[in-house]
């Protein structure tokens, strides 16, 4: 399972990789292992969208279910990755480079304080998986 | 009689649960309740139980018996006696899309056929295996809409002239979702005219504009200007249709409609005094994902073979839980059966030949009826299919009564759900109908005006 440096990650397996105010959301490798493969991306909201942390980013449809990725963060939407509307499997196969979900302007960069770096996000992967 | 449980088997039963007698276990029921004496007749043989219920039902009436002029969603057409051959095979028995393909193949093949009929009827990409009936099926457009937009867009704009049941359903589906506007509609609102003041409502914030083809008056209103607009301000149009209409009419996927719904009763599904009926729901290919309801698609199994299964289930509630569009995907197995087994044996050219008859048969029954002293053509100035509106010199309702000495039912009475229409009756007429028959109820009609 890959877990890169210099990205944050939430325990509800979302990483951000920020770039001063500037940052790019995606769900980790450990949470597409977990969905299996992914058939429908359904995002929630729209370039220019101020959304609130705890919102939903997207619904994630796998053959094995449903879920939510919710934003770790409030900010302002500045872009979608339209790509995985026609290829959702870039979210199995490459899920922090080609399957980015989305851009945002982070309003208040302390929400991201509770998040996990990429050591503290594996150990709690391995707990998790006893 | 059916006696589950031998005397012998009780006391031992009893001896288990430690009571002596069927009667203990009734205690905690205070005593006067215990044994109350029923008031009911003796006993009879099944014989006789079938000789009294023979009675009772002799009291209804059928369209058997009468020649019928009432439609307003239901309609009397014929169904040729192999549907109803077809359909009542074993094999086919059952209300619910079947999970198993391995061992539903038959079932799952006759749904796709259904799928590709429709989408054939209708001009539309894509159909679900179809909801429980008209009503719900507008609902589900409704409810589909609505969650494209994810809730954002909260007007619904519906037609007075949608069938006022359709427009009820709508209102019961929609009733958890908070801040909806269903409007449009209000009494007094005029339906006239609905590519003018209808047309100024839509807005930024409309969802969807719900109208019916033909609308509930019979008539077949030019919806062009109404769907050009609804999309250039991004709302979604949902056609209610009549499938029988589409024989003749051009499809709803012609007008680049985005959902079209309607009743698939008039396909070979008797009226059984209002159901089980048929809900037809179709879409554009873009919406696939939100389509609510189930979807069989075709593929082929591991030897190469064609094959059938129930596909982008993960649309469904049992996956996406309360983020699937809609939690009912119940659909009307035989139902379906019927109505593909209808069509398949009328085949293109006896379809339109049944549009055309009811047609030809409802104009000439308006052209007699509108020469009658007292009775007028209501709606003159938009052409209709096999139904229109009436004014009557009398009471609707007092019309019907006369009419059923003479074997007729008469047409719909439109002040029960539109007041400004008292004295305007709505007639539908099938291919069922003779001339005769036509010229019998046009002499009634007369009769009843001098009574």
């Amino acid at each position: 399972m890959k877990t890169p440096d210099g990205l944050l990650y939430a325990k509800t397996d979302e990483w951000i990789k920020l770039d001063g105010k500037e940052a790019v959301l995606g769900i980790t490798d450990f949470a597409q292992d977990q969905l299996s493969d992914v058939v429908y991306v359904e995002f929630m909201i729209d370039v220019d969208d101020q959304v609130t942390k705890g919102d939903a980013v997207a619904t994630v449809e796998s053959v094995k279910a449903a879920s939510d990725v919710n934003f770790p963060a409030s900010g302002k939407i500045i872009a979608i990755n339209e790509d995985l509307i026609d290829a959702p499997e870039l979210l199995n196969s490459d899920p922090y480079e080609g399957g980015w979900m989305v851009k945002m302007m982070i309003d208040d960069p302390s929400e991201l304080e509770e998040l996990l770096e990429a050591e503290a996000y594996e150990a709690y992967n391995e707990e998790r998986e006893g | 009689m059916f006696t589950p449980h031998t005397p012998q088997e009780i006391v031992e039963m009893l001896k288990v649960i430690g009571v002596d007698r069927i009667e203990d276990l009734f205690t905690s029921v205070p005593e006067k309740y215990r044994f109350p004496k029923l008031d009911i007749a003796d006993r009879l043989s099944e014989m006789e139980v079938l000789a009294e219920l023979n009675e009772i039902a002799s009291a209804n009436a059928s369209t058997d018996d009468f020649i019928s002029f009432l439609g307003a969603g239901a309609y009397d057409h014929y169904i040729p006696a192999a549907v109803d051959m077809l359909l009542q095979r074993g094999e086919f028995y059952t209300a619910y899309t079947p999970y198993q393909p391995e061992v539903s193949q038959g079932t799952l093949q006759s749904i796709f056929e259904f799928q590709s009929l429709m989408t054939e009827l209708t001009g539309m990409d894509v159909s679900n295996a179809s909801h429980y009936d008209g009503a719900t099926a507008a609902a589900e457009a409704v409810n589909m809409a609505f969650h494209i937009f994810r809730g954002k867009r909260k007007k619904i704009l519906v037609s007075r002239a949608v069938n006022p049941q359709y427009r009820e359903t709508i209102r019961t589906y929609m009733q958890g979702q908070e801040n909806v506007q269903i409007i449009g509609d209000e009494e007094g609102t005029d339906f006239f005219d609905e590519n003018q003041t209808f047309i100024e409502k839509i807005d930024n914030n409309t969802a969807v504009v719900v109208v019916q083809y033909p609308d509930f008056f019979g008539r077949i209103n030019d919806y062009t200007k109404l769907i050009e607009s609804a999309h250039e301000k991004g709302a979604l149009v949902t056609f209610v249709f009549n499938p029988t209409a589409l024989g003749l009419l051009k499809p709803p996927g012609a007008f680049d409609v985005d959902i079209a719904v309607g009743d698939g009763q008039p396909l070979g599904i008797p009226l059984s005094y209002g159901g089980p009926y048929l809900g037809i729901f179709t879409t554009k290919e873009k919406y696939i994902r939100k389509l609510a309801g189930r979807l069989v698609g075709e593929t082929v199994d591991d030897s190469g073979n064609r094959a059938y299964v129930l596909t982008l289930t993960a649309r469904e509630q049992h996956i996406r839980r309360e983020k699937s569009t809609s939690n009912i995907c119940t659909n009307q197995g035989l139902m379906v059966l019927a109505a593909t087994i209808y069509l398949s044996v009328l085949g293109k050219s006896g379809f339109k030949q049944v549009a055309n008859l009811c047609y030809q048969k409802a104009h000439y029954a308006a052209d007699q009826i509108s020469r009658l002293e007292g009775y007028e053509l209501a709606f003159k100035e938009t052409p209709f299919f096999h139904e229109f509106v009436i004014k009557t010199p009398k009471p609707v309702n007092q019309i019907n009564l006369h009419l059923q000495n003479h074997w007729i039912l008469g047409g719909y009475d439109l002040s029960q759900d539109y007041p400004e229409l008292d004295n305007h009756m709505l007639i539908a007429v099938t291919e069922k109908i003779s001339r005769d028959d036509i010229d019998e109820f046009v002499m009634a009609l007369e009769e009843v005006a001098h009574d």
